[in-house]
């Protein structure tokens, strides 16, 4: 290749290379600050507390800019900070009461402002979004049909510290996953999950029947 | 204030569940759901809605507030007193007030500079609660709504600020926050999704806004009551567990913006009937 092309190659692929770079990095329709202020000011009577849950944290913030698909080393930073801050139940025992699993999965309860002062305990809302057991048809389809999951993993030991770890945190697994971090965000605690663990692993639990 | 509608529509869902043989498939479910939707349709003038329009036109007309002044002076975009076609072209840019706004924020400013009404007295009661009269608000948002009827949406964009309030609007609608990490993408940005059995319309596609958009204000059979899209949107943020949105804020004018700037082209079908 002669010398000047060659020049005028590496050239273009580095202003390309640069482009891409601004493009990615710049913010898709508006200013960080600008958002931020409209935001303020359409909550204007929210209490402080209230106004806090508008502030997003640093997954949140790469979710939304890159809308669910972050660069390789954005989505590696958020698996790392979601693995590490996992915490088990004190007892050790991942796998709870399936029965109390399967009443959280119905519960949709907690966390709206009409929800306070709290009359129960917050809910998983599993429903919402899944299909757990075959004989509760109003679910939904958000996220993946959860019908059989014990038994197609044939009950693995691994399986069960799986799913604690993606109900607990789901981008530890899957960076920007659309599913809420119900531990990660103390919306459950986990001994809660423990036993939304054991309504989809355990072989007694109707959704593996 | 009871902010139960999801919640109403979700336990509607689940008796209609209920009703329905367990040995029916999931398809089946859907189908008896459109059954039902069709029934309501059948009959237009079965509408309860259309009582709030007629409500709203009277509250259009009277004389209202310290300065006994109508609403028909009220430019909704079009010049003083023109409703025929107002609504598809909302919201846009008022020079008078310098910002977006869309049909209620509107109202709310021709309700305060025309008859001298205070926002505190208007926005008492935005919303009405299940079952019962639409608020004022609603009564005038319908009416309003139901002279566009059969047109197709036409948002301005041509204004700085109409497209800034856009693009606010679709960086919101990604924009992920609170307890649950939820943006209005989580739940419209794909096709043929439901929450329990309530399907879920994809939003940032044009042909589906086309078909939703227009639908609002609608009247909810589970709530027995006008529903407009500054409570729709409201609602979803109750339910995406944030704090009680401002009514006719820069967020959710931001919000009507871009959804009514993806639904461009589609008809005005307002009020419609939801389940």
């Amino acid at each position: 290749m002669p010398k000047l092309l060659k020049h005028i190659v590496v050239t273009t692929a580095a202003v390309l290379a640069i482009a891409a770079g601004v493009y990615l990095a710049w913010p898709r329709a508006q200013s960080a600050s600008s958002v931020d202020a409209a935001i303020k000011s359409s909550w204007s009577d929210a209490a402080p507390e209230w106004q806090a849950r508008l502030v997003q944290d640093e997954t949140q913030k790469v979710c939304s800019q890159f809308r669910n698909a972050p660069p390789r080393n954005l989505a590696e930073a958020i698996t790392a900070r979601s693995k590490a801050a996992i915490v088990y139940p004190s007892d050790g025992k991942l796998m709870g009461d399936w029965k109390k699993g399967q009443s959280l999965a119905q519960n949709g309860y907690g966390g709206r402002f009409t929800d306070y002062p709290p009359r129960r305990e917050n809910g998983g809302n599993c429903y919402a979004c899944h299909q757990l057991d075959a004989a509760e048809l109003s679910f939904g389809t958000l996220g993946p049909s959860l019908l059989n999951y014990g038994k197609d993993r044939k009950y693995k030991e691994a399986e069960v510290k799986t799913v604690y770890e993606r109900i607990y945190d789901p981008h530890a697994a899957i960076p920007c996953a659309n599913m809420p971090r119900l531990g990660a965000s103390k919306f459950l605690t986990p001994e809660q999950i423990a036993d939304l663990v054991a309504f989809v692993m355990s072989p007694e639990s109707p959704v593996n029947k | 204030m009871r902010f139960g509608l999801s919640l109403a529509a979700a336990a509607m869902a689940v008796l209609l569940g209920a009703c329905i043989a367990p040995a029916f498939a999931i398809d089946d479910t859907e189908r008896e759901l459109e059954k039902y939707r069709q029934m309501l349709k059948a009959d237009p003038w079965s509408n309860p809605a259309l009582l709030d329009a007629d409500r709203g036109e009277a509250l259009w007309q009277e004389k209202r507030g310290p300065k006994n002044a109508s609403l028909e002076a009220c430019d909704l975009g079009k010049g003083p007193g023109k409703v025929d076609g107002a609504f598809a072209e909302l919201p846009r840019y008022f020079k008078d007030a310098n910002r977006v706004m869309d049909l209620e924020s509107r109202l709310v400013w021709c309700m305060e500079t025309l008859q001298g009404l205070t926002r505190a007295e208007i926005l008492r009661r935005p919303y009405s609660k299940a079952n019962q009269q639409g608020t004022d608000l609603e009564a005038l948002a319908t009416y309003v709504a139901t002279k566009s009827r059969g047109v197709k949406f036409a948002p301005p964009l041509a204004h700085a600020k109409e497209k800034a309030a856009r693009a606010l609007g679709e960086t919101l609608f990604f924009r992920r926050q609170g307890p649950m990490d939820f943006a209005c993408a989580t739940c419209h940005a794909d096709t043929g999704k439901r929450i329990r059995l309530q399907a879920l319309p994809y939003l940032s596609k044009p042909e589906e806004a086309r078909t939703v958009i227009g639908e609002w204000p609608a009247y909810r059979i589970s709530q027995g009551t006008v529903m407009t899209m500054q409570h729709r949107i409201a609602d979803c943020f109750w339910q995406m567990r944030l704090p009680l949105v401002d009514y006719g804020s820069d967020v959710t004018v931001a919000l009507t913006s871009y959804l009514v700037n993806q639904a461009k082209g589609g008809e005005i079908t307002a009020p419609a009937i939801k389940r």
